[in-house]
């Protein structure tokens, strides 16, 4: 279980609190209108935001001041989430190995991840020789490969057309299945939270509120959802 | 947004070192003071050196804008090879490089033939407009290459961006331009100007006086004839207030610049036709011209003695390639770890520790450290240390300032990817930084290593008698009337200094394409 | 063409790991291996020492009798191995010091032993207690006899034509300190006058000698400070009968340069001996034709081929050390004035 207790995020004019749980296993979606914190907060479980109090706990364990490597979660940005020097190989490499000193069996977990994404054989391609879809799956096959029990996804899609997003939802649902991950997702679009998410968190006026059914929140969208939707 | 805890201990133990070394050796001079006074000529030399100075740094840099656009957006046969050529004048030893630019420039020149033929009054050198145009013609390249950077780091995007909104030259230069330039202008300008501030053969050899005496000259005329080591090391501090203020003001006036990162795509830019062609073309060859006619000059002086190099000149130019080497690679290395540490944690004394050894004289250093150790270490054994030392000290701000902006780039596109895989510092560094950053850096260690066969004057003071370095064969056999030797002794150090910053600067290009 | 660089390259990167990198650590364990050869450190301006300096010919003259072994230690010029020899104060290891000048010698004379005269044949009367003589030379205008037919013949025709000069700067070069002292000697009170009148002529001023003399060959300027003997190098040398020093009328300045037994010496008896060697026929000889100056002690052979082409100035001048002494500040001082107007 994914535990945010108390949590008071502050930067300047920015306020937001959260004091909820998630199951294990479980598909959010953050949802809200922009500026509303959506991605400080996932950007707080990651560890790059240090709540101004409250804690994190996943599994009761208290993560709040682990550093974001050593945090049992993995985290796909918005953008530049592949080193664009190193190969697909070598940038998925690094999630197994820091030093890149990749065992028999590590090498065939890459090449296998790569392969689960679409991407079979390209390990020595660079970033900038894919498309933006390709990338977005070489990100997935490098979480795929960390297994981390929590994924946590700041609108990596945002910029794919809807066929190609939706296809890397289904496999984001798929690395998550086979990692037996929880996964965290912000959006900014109903569709993907309706089509992915089994509960919604609502991020809005400072608050984000304790996560329910997604379907329930969209039959009976509160006042702030309803204004965003429009 | 990354707030978290940051390591700067190795930072700041370097800053620490480098501020006991530099105010240290000042204090040691002072602690031997028998008076501490400056004399009334101090003041006028004060005026000269910052006014000098500051016409320098402003004509340096107001050049190198559009010689830097137009490398940037065109693309000619040799390109690659001028931007590396860019870097000759900055790591040619002054005393060589003055002749070569009155060898263009002088009264026996091809500019004053022409303008005899024209039937146009000569032209002379010597006043400030010629220590001007000699701080211009080892400088343009520096800030040129500088703002190069800047242009490179504008993600091709961006621009693919605005020509897709077909915005007209006048706005993406509004918008993608000018807010890099706002953002590097002020080092630029900073570092050139605390360059210039130090300078005293340019000023002394081409001001045509004792009106343009500079600090500097102040300083080596207080410790050599005089001395009197509490003027000098007066002066010395003037000179460290000086240059703290200027850092300090350039760091207010500093604008943080944020593009997003692209993903490496070289993708040639389409460059603007019309008028700006022709425009962007004279530019370049305006500044081939300027820049390579006194290189041109000094080459064709040293070939003819090629044929009869003087005996000792293969052991000093090998004594020059090992200070050299541990020279760039102390300053490197000092460089790297406080551009990492102000990257993520921008903080006023690490750039102030980074830019102190631009204003600190040569001389003084030299002369503080042989007051320190000499009771401890024999001075003849102490030469060839001391001289790595005080080299990697005062190349240290280069580096810095070509590293920095870089840097900073890299820890705003990948801190947090870098944090998240939970790779450890000695991995970051070898998959991260060292190629993120593997072009300022080996641009910078070539500059800090051609630097240092130059040998900054360090070694006058405390030669060891057992053998010299190139710039010093170079002047004993001036010396000693070999001129022709000299010259040819001169061109081999050029290509020496030329060659390590080649060098160097390839191996940060590889890495970077890698 | 030298083709045996990798044997270079091989003893001197032997040579420079030892006596550097090493001893750098391990600091001053190692000097006592030799201790059964005395030596005799020697402290001079760097172009002394190298390859076409006297330095090489007078260590190993030297050496063939002394039973010693000469150590060179260097700095910059003279006036940096006068800086060099008071930063280092009592604990210098220098015994001798080689290559200062009369105008330097008042402030060094606390650092250094009286010795016994030694006769010289300097153009004025020198006796010092504490320097012996070792070369001597007139500064002098020097300029290309193939442009320049009829040269000035006085400070004061030089002012007054329009002919451009370049200068060593007193505060950075002995000759530019030379110059200055030269124009006092020659005119007293009036030299801020002839400076002032000079302005217009000078078109600059330069560090040391080396880029006035580069300068000068380059065609910069129509004159140079220099020596009168410097056309003895491009004549003998270089067999090129081109350059002349112009002869002026008031007399010319001399340069003497100097050694002596530094007085914290722990070889003083080798001292004299070197101090005494350096005034003989043969290191006298090897001077004339390395720093193209004046023996101060003239050899029994006299004077190399060529040197009899040189002018000979009817008038010397020198000021006593303890003049330059004093007239050193208050002279820049009026050449300063005089030239920034």
């Amino acid at each position: 279980m994914l535990t945010l207790e108390k949590i008071v995020l502050r930067q300047e004019s920015f306020h937001l609190t959260a004091d909820w749980s998630v199951n294990r296993g479980a598909r959010v979606a953050l949802i809200g209108p922009s500026g509303a914190g959506k991605s400080s907060l996932l950007n707080a479980i990651a560890g790059f935001f240090a709540p101004a109090s409250g804690r994190i706990l996943w599994q009761g364990a208290d993560v709040t001041q682990m550093a974001p490597g050593a945090r049992p979660f993995t985290i796909l940005f918005q953008d530049q989430n592949l080193f664009p020097h190193l190969t697909l190989a070598q940038n998925l490499g690094l999630g197994l190995s820091p030093r890149l000193q990749l065992s028999q069996d590590q090498r065939a977990a890459v090449e296998q991840a790569l392969a689960r994404v679409g991407l079979a054989g390209m390990g020595a391609q660079k970033p900038a020789q894919l498309s933006g879809g390709q990338q977005s799956r070489a990100a997935l096959a490098r979480a795929l490969l960390r297994a981390r029990p929590v994924l946590l996804l700041d609108e990596p899609f945002a910029a794919l057309g809807p066929a190609l997003k939706i296809d890397m939802l289904d496999l984001v649902d798929e690395v998550a299945r086979l990692t037996d991950a929880t996964v965290l997702m912000v959006t900014h679009d109903p569709a993907d939270a309706r089509r992915f998410a089994d509960k919604t968190v609502l991020v809005a006026d400072g608050v984000a509120q304790a996560p329910v059914a997604t379907a329930e929140l969209f039959a009976n969208p509160p006042a702030a959802l309803q204004a965003y939707l429009g | 947004m990354a707030n978290r805890p940051v390591e700067i201990r190795p930072a700041l133990g370097l800053a620490l070192f480098i501020a006991a070394l530099i105010l240290g050796s000042a204090a040691m001079l002072l602690l031997r003071a028998e008076s501490w006074r400056l004399a009334p000529a101090d003041w006028s030399a004060l005026r000269f050196t910052v006014l000098q100075a500051a016409l320098s740094s402003l004509v340096s840099a107001t050049l190198a804008i559009p010689l830097a656009r137009a490398l940037h957006r065109r693309r000619f046969r040799g390109r690659s090879l001028l931007t590396r050529l860019l870097a000759a004048p900055f790591v040619l030893p002054v005393v060589v490089a003055v002749l070569g630019i009155l060898a263009v420039f002088g009264r026996s020149g091809p500019v004053n033939a022409a303008l005899a033929a024209l039937g146009l009054p000569p032209l002379s050198i010597f006043g400030l407009h010629g220590v001007v145009l000699a701080n211009v013609f080892f400088n343009l390249p520096l800030a040129t290459r500088m703002l190069l950077h800047g242009w490179q780091a504008i993600p091709a995007e961006r621009f693919r961006l605005a020509a897709a909104l077909s915005m007209p030259q006048s706005a993406q230069f509004r918008h993608l331009e000018l807010p890099m330039l706002r953002a590097q202008m002020p080092g630029i300008l900073t570092t050139i100007f605390l360059i210039c501030l130090a300078s005293f053969a340019i000023a002394l050899t081409l001001g045509g006086g004792p009106k343009a005496s500079t600090l500097e000259l102040a300083i080596y005329q207080a410790l050599r004839f005089d001395f009197d080591l509490g003027r000098a090391a007066l002066l010395a501090l003037i000179q460290f207030a000086l240059c703290a203020g200027v850092t300090i003001a350039a760091a207010r006036l500093s604008l943080r610049q944020g593009f997003g990162a692209g993903l490496d795509r070289a993708a040639p830019l389409p460059a603007p036709d019309g008028w700006r062609a022709p425009l962007d073309a004279a530019v370049i060859t305006a500044a081939v011209l300027f820049l390579g006619a006194p290189l041109l000059a000094v080459i064709a002086q040293g070939l003819p003695g090629l044929t009869h190099l003087p005996p000792g000149l293969w052991q000093a130019a090998l004594r020059s390639l090992v200070v050299a080497l541990v020279s760039a690679l102390l300053a490197t290395v000092a460089a790297l770890t406080l551009a990492q540490a102000a990257a993520r944690r921008p903080a006023l004394w690490i750039d102030l520790a980074a830019m102190l050894p631009l204003s600190a004289s040569g001389l003084v250093l030299g002369t503080g450290l042989f007051l320190m150790l000499h009771r401890f270490v024999p001075p003849a054994q102490m030469a060839l240390p001391v001289t790595m030392l005080v080299n990697a000290t005062l190349t240290l701000p280069y580096l810095y300032r070509l590293i920095l902006p870089e840097a900073r780039q890299v820890v705003a596109d990948y801190d947090r990817l870098t944090q998240s895989l939970g790779l450890p510092a000695v991995s970051a560094l070898r998959f991260v930084i060292l190629p993120r950053l593997s072009r300022p850096l080996g641009y910078g260690a070539g500059i800090a290593a051609a630097l240092s066969m130059g040998d900054l004057g360090v070694i006058a003071l405390i030669a060891d008698g057992n053998g010299a370095t190139l710039p010093l064969l170079v002047q004993h056999l001036i010396g000693a009337y070999r001129m022709e030797q000299a010259a040819a002794a001169s061109l081999v150090l050029i290509g020496l200094s030329f060659g390590l910053f080649w060098m160097f600067d390839r191996i940060g290009g590889w890495n970077a394409d890698a | 063409m030298d083709f045996s660089i990798p044997d270079h390259f091989r003893r001197t990167m032997e040579r420079l790991m030892k006596r550097h990198l090493l001893a750098a650590g391990l600091l001053t364990i190692a000097t006592s291996a030799l201790a059964e050869t005395p030596v005799l450190t020697v402290l001079t301006y760097d172009s002394f020492t190298s390859e076409w300096g006297p330095g090489p010919a007078i260590k190993a003259g030297f050496e063939e009798t002394c039973g010693c072994t000469v150590n060179f230690v260097t700095a910059g010029d003279g006036a940096a191995v006068l800086a060099r020899l008071k930063l280092e104060g009592a604990t210098t290891d220098a015994d001798v010091v080689v290559g200062l000048d009369t105008n330097l010698t008042a402030d060094a004379a606390p650092l250094f032993a009286p010795i016994a005269a030694t006769p010289n044949t300097l153009p004025v009367p020198f006796a010092d207690a504490r320097f012996v003589p070792f070369d001597w030379g007139w500064f002098a205008f020097v300029y290309d006899n193939t442009k320049l037919t009829t040269p000035p013949k006085s400070f004061e025709e030089l002012a007054a034509s329009n002919l451009k000069i370049v200068i060593e700067d007193p505060r950075s070069s002995t000759p530019g300190l030379g110059l200055l002292m030269w124009v006092k000697a020659a005119y007293g009170s009036r030299a801020p006058q002839i400076w002032a009148d000079l302005a217009d002529n000078i078109v600059t001023v330069t560090p040391g000698w080396s880029e006035a003399y580069g300068m000068f060959l380059q065609g910069e300027a129509d004159m140079v400070l220099s020596y009168t003997t410097s056309p003895a190098y491009h004549l003998i040398a270089e067999k090129d009968a081109s350059k002349s020093a112009a002869l002026f009328d008031e007399g010319h300045y001399l340069q003497v340069e100097v050694a002596g037994k530094v007085a914290s010496t722990d070889q003083p008896a080798l001292a004299d001996a070197f101090l005494t060697y350096l005034t003989s026929d043969a290191a006298q000889t090897a001077l004339i034709t390395t720093n193209w100056m004046y023996p101060a002690n003239m050899p029994a052979a006299g004077l190399p081929a060529g040197f009899e082409t040189l002018i000979q100035p009817g008038k010397s001048l020198l000021l006593t050390a303890d003049e330059a002494q004093s007239l050193r500040a208050p002279a820049i001082e009026e050449w300063q004035t005089a030239l920034s107007k």
